[in-house]
């Protein structure tokens, strides 16, 4: 059925319905409207989910973790200090291989105070053996949290998953959305079957043990090789949810996904490379620069990890200049994803320009005419390596 | 909800030589008595029972565990005893010296 909510509430439309046993979330700043409404799900029993309200978001990660830990589906949301704050607890949930879902509403980290958007909160994620994805739609959002169940329990992947919304400009913001039946999703997504931890008494086992220096490396490497296993899981269970639920409403969703969707990159030898909401303000400026005749197009990155290396390399292959555009920075050093086409594009022997341009920090606007000026200053090569668009 | 039970075996992989198990599950349990921590101690707890009035002190305080209760007074488990020092400082009659373990 079509809806229009606010991306926030298509999320815990989509946490109802894929029927988690543990929600423990943190209810107070800065926690979104996602829990609040599963909360009230919860009260009026159209989710027979435990809810734990639990004290901080540190124990909200280690309550899905114990839960996980028996064998159930558990679910978390969260945003930038709350993320911060349960930042130990993600190395261990990937480190015990524990698929836990959580939402991750994006806002800027403090210092100074902000509640804003940007990209800062869970790009400091990376590296905590966690996979990531990011929407840039309402559909999106609630497309992403069905599917990440059914990617992070895949027995080769075995992996918790973040899906990343943008902070205001998209969780708050009211969009259409279709939701499939109730059937339908979970034929798609059976109950969780565990393989590897259940907490039972009638067979003991020991689950979060002291890894000697002469396994810790082993186990890491295990964790690796599951992150790579799952960029097959991820583009079959893509593969598989773009048949079965079919674009309902033009314009929501990429009519397959995969982990980039490319916008008019056929004949581009202008890209811009970006993440989450943004993606549409730079759809419509490069509508307007085809028009005039420019050949640009965008690698919206939607699975950030694992980083899909091999995709980005061979939509960029003609590519001779390359605007990343991003919502977060490695003080000292340039933006994350900046970095990383950076990497692949050494690896593709590729000559391609690139240019990393900072936007939107704090919840700064990124106005039409930031990305007009972004592809004036990439196409002309102008410009230092790393520019700030304030 | 229904009872699962893990198949352990099928948990084990190689790699290299080293075999482990998916998020490092064990099937045994009680790990934490097996790992005889003792053998990290540099200081060992020597008690003088001519002073020591039995109070219960160094027990209270132990962040291991390692006093046990014999009778009135307290023995070390040199077993798991990492030689902290907390049980000598606490006594309040200076009944336990924190002394070079030698081997």
């Amino acid at each position: 059925m079509k809806h229009v909510m606010e991306a926030s509430h298509a999320i815990s439309e989509a946490v109802k319905m894929i029927k988690p046993n543990v929600i423990a979330a943190y209810p107070i700043t800065p926690q979104t409207h996602i829990v609040e409404k599963l909360s009230e799900y919860v009260a009026n029993g159209e989710i027979g989910a435990e809810y734990i309200r639990v004290e901080s978001e540190f124990a909200a990660i280690s309550a899905c973790l114990g839960a996980e830990a028996t064998g159930v589906r558990a679910y978390t949301s969260t945003s930038s200090q709350g993320l911060a704050l349960m930042f130990e607890v993600l190395f261990i949930v990937s480190g015990m291989r524990l698929p836990i879902g959580m939402t991750v509403v994006n806002r800027a980290l403090s210092a100074p105070i902000n509640i804003w958007n940007d990209h800062q909160d869970s790009m400091s994620c990376r590296d905590t053996g966690w996979l990531q994805m990011y929407a840039e739609t309402a559909q999106e959002c609630f497309d992403l949290t069905v599917m990440q169940y059914k990617i992070s329990e895949n027995k080769d992947v075995l992996l918790p998953s973040m899906v990343g919304l943008d902070g205001f400009t998209l969780s708050h913001v009211y969009e259409p959305f279709f939701i499939p039946e109730q059937k339908d999703i979970d034929d798609f997504l059976p109950e969780y079957v565990p393989t590897h931890a259940i907490l039972e008494p009638e067979q003991p086992l020991t689950l979060g043990p002291i890894g000697f220096p002469s396994h810790y490396m082993e186990l890491r490497k295990a964790q690796v090789e599951a992150m790579d296993n799952s960029l097959k899981v991820i583009e079959n269970v893509f593969k598989e949810y773009s048949e079965k639920f079919p674009v309902q409403i033009n314009g929501t969703r990429p009519e397959k996904y995969y982990h980039i969707e490319e916008y008019r990159m056929d004949d581009a030898e202008t890209a811009f490379v970006a993440i989450g909401s943004v993606c549409g303000s730079i759809k419509d400026v490069i509508d307007d620069l085809r028009s005039k005749g420019e050949k640009v197009g965008l690698v919206k990155i939607i699975t950030y990890r694992p980083f899909p290396m091999e995709a980005i390399k061979k939509s960029l292959k003609n590519v001779r200049n390359v605007a990343v555009v991003e919502k977060a920075i490695s003080p000292g050093a340039n933006g994350p994803v900046f970095e990383e086409i950076c990497s692949v594009l050494f690896e593709a022997k590729s000559g391609a320009q690139v240019r990393n341009f900072i936007v939107g920090l704090g919840g700064r606007d990124v106005k039409l005419d930031h990305i007009q000026k972004i592809f004036d200053m990439t196409k002309k090569g102008e410009g230092k390596k790393q520019e700030w668009m304030f | 909800m229904k009872k699962q039970r893990i198949d352990y075996g099928s948990l084990k992989s190689k790699i290299g030589n080293v075999e482990i198990t998916t998020g490092a599950v064990l099937e045994s349990t009680g790990s934490t008595s097996k790992t005889k921590t003792g053998a990290w101690r540099s200081l060992k707890p020597v008690v003088d029972e001519q002073k020591c009035i039995g109070c219960g002190m160094c027990w209270t305080y132990c962040p291991e565990g390692c006093i046990e209760k014999s009778e009135k007074k307290f023995k070390v488990n040199f077993d798991y005893c990492k030689g902290c020092g907390i049980c000598s400082n606490e006594c309040p009659v200076k009944a336990i010296t924190m002394v070079m373990e030698e081997k």
